[in-house]
């Protein structure tokens, strides 16, 4: 579990997060939603330490992040799978190498026993056999599923996602979905989605939380979100047609 | 003038970072050997054309402009030995490695950085300056030095067939070469060779792990790591000289 309390952050003169505070659960997919630039991904980043914070407290499993030295926090850090927007493989790395990289640098297992996990992750993402291809030769899809595999290559406990679904087609996205909350599932961890996607929202939406203005504008699941009576939220889930007809049926 | 002390600092942050143990030693040896192959090897072809060139035409110049009778032909041979490991092979090598090396750390660094790698690196609790630029300034460090010894002599031996080219004798140009030569040039140049080699790496490294935004700016990048390797290496060039030499 990740708790989250009175994060503020500012840059310069512009307030990003304005007295943030919120609860990811574990074994639940919790989603960070929000319109482009209202602070989801600055809060992801603060989250892994990537920014500092003003204010407030990130507490992992009770352990003060924020409070901790560096050597600490990379301890920390070894315990997150994060997958980035664009998926941030080591393009001078095969698939194999970018999910054996985690292994190599923080186990002492045998080649043999690094290639048995690599092939677990790759089945797991249904990736089999795609273990010499560069990542310049995958596709946008099996780009994120490779990125996946390199994530949970280290069983983490907890799984970071910024924008899973960008650049994806609509079948890709609901596969990339569905793969996050079965593994969310299987090993029980705390998962964290920051998407802006409506389809994600309906799709894997356990614990919601809209950011509106720098602050947790709107919090509760899927079902509470399509009933909400909330001005801003409904402006922000219900824009396009196809929604608004959602919401009206 | 406020923004040059931050960016020293932020340097000196940098390389605080960068300058500690690392993680995993077999993953450290790999990266040095890969960068060894980039760094130096790649650099050798490089090297040898232009080293070849400039002792021919260095030769050539110096023969042309002895025209006295009474000064031997040798000095020919010693001038171009000592004008190639005092200043052609340690510095112009440099100037010209800093053009390919330095814009080549810069970009991928850059690259890297732009496309999320490094934060990738991070949050695998992996110290991401020293995993990246460390190897890549040791492998420096390493070949430098090689390649500035093959430079100094394929300089000679094109000093020899530039020589041959207008009549110098080569039992002419041999003695010059051997004429009171003194060891310490040597030394002198592998030194000035090796802070040069740290100023490309590390200074190349620093603008590619600082840039932030798009495409352009990993181009802005590598031109600054250019231009400001290139500046220090002439400043550095007349520090040691005046230490060492003078």
């Amino acid at each position: 579990m990740i708790i989250i309390e009175n994060i503020h952050k500012q840059f310069g003169e512009n307030k990003v997060l304005n007295n943030v505070s919120f609860d990811f659960e574990q074994g639940k997919t919790n989603l960070i939603i929000g319109e482009s630039g209202s602070g989801k991904t600055t809060l992801l980043k603060i989250l892994i330490g990537l920014h500092s914070l003003d204010e407030g407290n990130i507490i992992y499993d009770g352990r003060i992040f924020n409070q901790m030295k560096l050597k600490e926090k990379r301890q920390i850090r070894q315990e997150i799978g994060m997958l980035f927007q664009g998926g941030a493989l080591f393009d001078y790395m095969t698939v194999e190498e970018n999910i054996m990289f985690p292994l190599t640098m923080f186990t002492n297992q045998s080649t043999e026993e690094k290639l048995d996990r690599v092939n677990f992750c790759l089945k797991r993402v249904n990736l089999e056999n795609k273990n010499k291809l560069l990542p310049s030769e995958l596709s946008g899809g099996m780009l994120k599923r490779v990125a996946i595999a390199r994530a949970i290559s280290m069983n983490p406990k907890y799984l970071l996602c910024d924008e899973p679904n960008s650049g994806l087609d609509p079948k890709t996205a609901i596969l990339i979905d569905n793969l996050i909350k079965e593994i969310t599932e299987e090993y029980n961890i705390t998962t964290i989605v920051n998407t802006h996607d409506m389809n994600s929202v309906m799709q894997i939406g356990e614990n919601i939380a809209f950011i509106y203005n720098g602050t947790i504008w709107w919090k509760g699941n899927k079902e509470e979100l399509i009933n909400s009576n909330n001005r801003e939220l409904n402006e922000f889930v219900f824009a396009s047609e196809l929604f608004k007809r959602l919401k009206k049926s | 003038m406020i923004k040059g002390i931050k960016n020293l600092g932020d340097y000196f942050i940098m390389m605080k970072k960068v300058i500690s143990r690392p993680e995993k030693y077999s993953m450290f040896f790999r990266q040095l050997r890969l960068e060894i192959n980039k760094i130096g090897l790649d650099s050798v072809g490089i090297v040898i054309i232009i080293s070849f060139f400039i002792g021919a035409v260095i030769t050539i110049q110096q023969y042309l402009n002895i025209e006295d009778p009474l000064i031997p032909k040798y000095l020919i041979g010693l001038v171009t030995r000592d004008a190639l490991i005092l200043e052609f092979s340690p510095t112009m090598i440099g100037l010209i490695l800093a053009g390919k090396i330095g814009s080549n750390i810069s970009s991928e660094i850059g690259t890297m950085r732009i496309t999320e790698q490094i934060d990738a690196l991070e949050i695998m609790g992996i110290n991401s300056a020293s995993f990246l630029v460390l190897p890549k300034i040791i492998a420096a460090i390493i070949s430098f030095p090689i390649l500035i010894i093959l430079s100094v002599s394929i300089g000679i031996i094109g000093g020899l067939f530039g020589g041959q080219s207008v009549g110098v004798l080569t039992s002419d140009f041999v003695q010059g070469l051997q004429y009171e030569f003194i060891p310490f040039y040597v030394t002198y140049s592998i030194i000035k060779t090796i802070v040069f080699a740290y100023l490309i790496t590390s200074i190349s490294a620093y603008f590619g792990y600082h840039t932030k935004g798009g495409a352009i700016n990993v181009g802005v990048s590598s031109t600054k790591a250019v231009v400001y390797s290139s500046i220090l290496i002439l400043i550095f060039n007349f520090i040691l000289t005046d230490l060492i030499l003078s």
